[in-house]
């Protein structure tokens, strides 16, 4: 198959591209939820991205709340952004470093003035905001402006079998094409923790990569009280036939084929080194993961499931695929590309790769993908600990 | 081509995947190895489900599971070749 050149996406101010026009109303804090929420429902086309925190945060977590934060106002599929927060310093740090990328972009706090007169106030800012983003035109953009991540989810050995070698096999095609690419999932590369180390580009990546999984491994083994035979596999991998972590590990490894990561991320860290492969420091909670990888600035999703697992994100939009036949069968509206006949043999792995691009590219010029038709928008913010 | 019942990613495996919707016990599978397309067949003894495991060959106590042919954990009961592989006969060497 020849890949196509482009996509019709969204140009924005400082060079990337969406494949969304989302304005968002974006609280700072769990206790400015219910002001985003109402502006949001008061004015159409606003969406607001309520969580469970930003008080008292400090020290990494802090910073991983305003990276997180920032991030997601930054993202291209963001058309402008709102931000609301109980007090202005903290809501002013995070609308300032929106404001470098050129969108629209204003703050709110509701300290001294109440709920109804800000939901007044920035409901009139929104409505202004949706109104000039409604005016935005796809333009044709080169395929490199795609940034992809990708994460698996309610995982089972057909994700190993096939699902995830699709993804792979996308990322080989896509990647000498300058394309983005993001995988993370620290813990479920667990078993194939030295495998994924050599796949580093330099010696610099993977020393990273190294200390960033021992790190993890480090916590697992200081907070865990017997193992995590209990969480990892879960008991819907177990389900569907997977055993252990390290089995688990490798499946999920299939999903970057031949490629070579150039950098580690932190978590919600944008890369800065061009285009190619980045592992980013991420849970494997399907929520969590996607949350960050939208807040690194990636654009599209591909999320391969066994069992199936629908998450959904608010601003990046996530294309689910499965090779279990049962699954594509029992929860189709939950599937965009059923790769299941590679299991049967009707279809090859290279034949799956082209049909996923096919997909990633129809929903990057707009289509809508099952999670996002269905309304799921899980936005979730990682906590590294707990709070002041 | 004859229907794949069971598929194995590498030569080295000693497990392969169920990938039809179920196998019934002493059935005759056909199975495929994606690493360099040959095929081979085998008994099953249990009835086991899509996306589960069957051991290629008899399997002692302490032996390691080869999968995609990397190590994927050891075996905690003995296993005869045809028989069902799951977490009731093996355990990670992770915790």
């Amino acid at each position: 198959m020849e890949i196509p050149k482009s996509f019709l996406g969204y140009k924005r101010e400082n060079g990337r591209a969406g494949t969304r026009n989302h304005v968002i109303i974006l609280p700072v804090d769990d206790i400015s939820n219910a002001c985003a929420e109402a502006v949001a429902n008061n004015i159409k086309g606003t969406i607001a991205l309520p969580h469970s925190y930003g008080r008292l945060q400090f020290g990494a977590d802090l910073e991983l709340h305003f990276r997180t934060m920032i991030g997601t106002g930054k993202n291209p599929n963001v058309a402008a952004v709102i931000v609301v927060g109980i007090e202005p310093k903290w809501t002013k740090r995070i609308v300032d470093a929106i404001a470098k990328t050129g969108k629209p972009v204003e703050g709110f706090s509701i300290e001294g003035v109440g709920d109804i007169d800000t939901i007044a106030k920035v409901s009139k800012k929104a409505q202004e905001f949706s109104m000039w983003a409604s005016e935005k035109q796809r333009e044709e953009c080169p395929l490199s402006d795609l940034w992809i991540s990708v994460k698996c989810g309610e995982s089972d050995t057909t994700s190993g079998l096939a699902s995830n070698p699709t993804v792979g096999n996308l990322m080989d095609k896509l990647e000498p094409l300058g394309v983005h690419l993001c995988f993370g999932e620290t813990s479920e590369l667990t078993g194939a923790e030295t495998v994924c180390e050599k796949r580093g580009k330099t010696p610099e990546a993977q020393a990273k990569f190294k200390k960033t999984w021992n790190d993890y491994n480090d916590f697992i083994l200081k907070e865990a009280t017997d193992d995590l035979s209990e969480s990892q596999p879960t008991a819907g991998n177990i389900a569907g036939g997977l055993t252990t972590i390290e089995e688990k590990a490798f499946g999920n490894f299939q999903k970057i084929g031949g490629c070579q990561f150039i950098d580690v991320l932190e978590p919600a860290e944008e890369p800065t080194k061009g285009a190619g492969l980045y592992f980013m420091d991420t849970s494997s909670a399907a929520a969590e993961c996607v949350t960050l990888q939208a807040a690194g600035g990636f654009n599209i999703h591909l999320f391969p499931t066994g069992q199936g697992n629908i998450i959904g994100n608010p601003i990046e939009p996530v294309i689910k695929l499965t090779a279990n036949p049962l699954t594509a069968k029992t929860m189709s509206e939950h599937i965009d590309v059923d790769v299941s006949k590679i299991l049967s043999r009707e279809m090859n792995l290279s034949q799956a790769g082209d049909e996923l691009i096919k997909s990633t590219i129809r929903v990057a010029n707009g289509r809508l993908t099952c999670a996002e038709a269905l309304g799921h928008k899980e936005f979730v913010m990682t906590k590294l600990y707990r709070s002041a | 081509m004859s229907n794949t019942d069971i598929i194995i990613h590498d030569e080295k495996d000693n497990v392969g995947v169920v990938v039809i919707e179920k196998i019934t016990p002493n059935q005759d599978c056909n199975c495929w190895i994606m690493e360099n397309d040959k095929s081979v067949s085998i008994q099953s003894k249990n009835e086991i489900p899509l996306g589960h495991k069957i051991a290629m060959i008899d399997l002692n106590e302490g032996d390691t599971i080869l999968k995609y042919g990397h190590d994927i954990g050891k075996v905690v009961k003995n296993i005869k070749k045809g028989e069902h592989v799951h977490v009731h006969n093996v355990k990670t060497k992770k915790w």
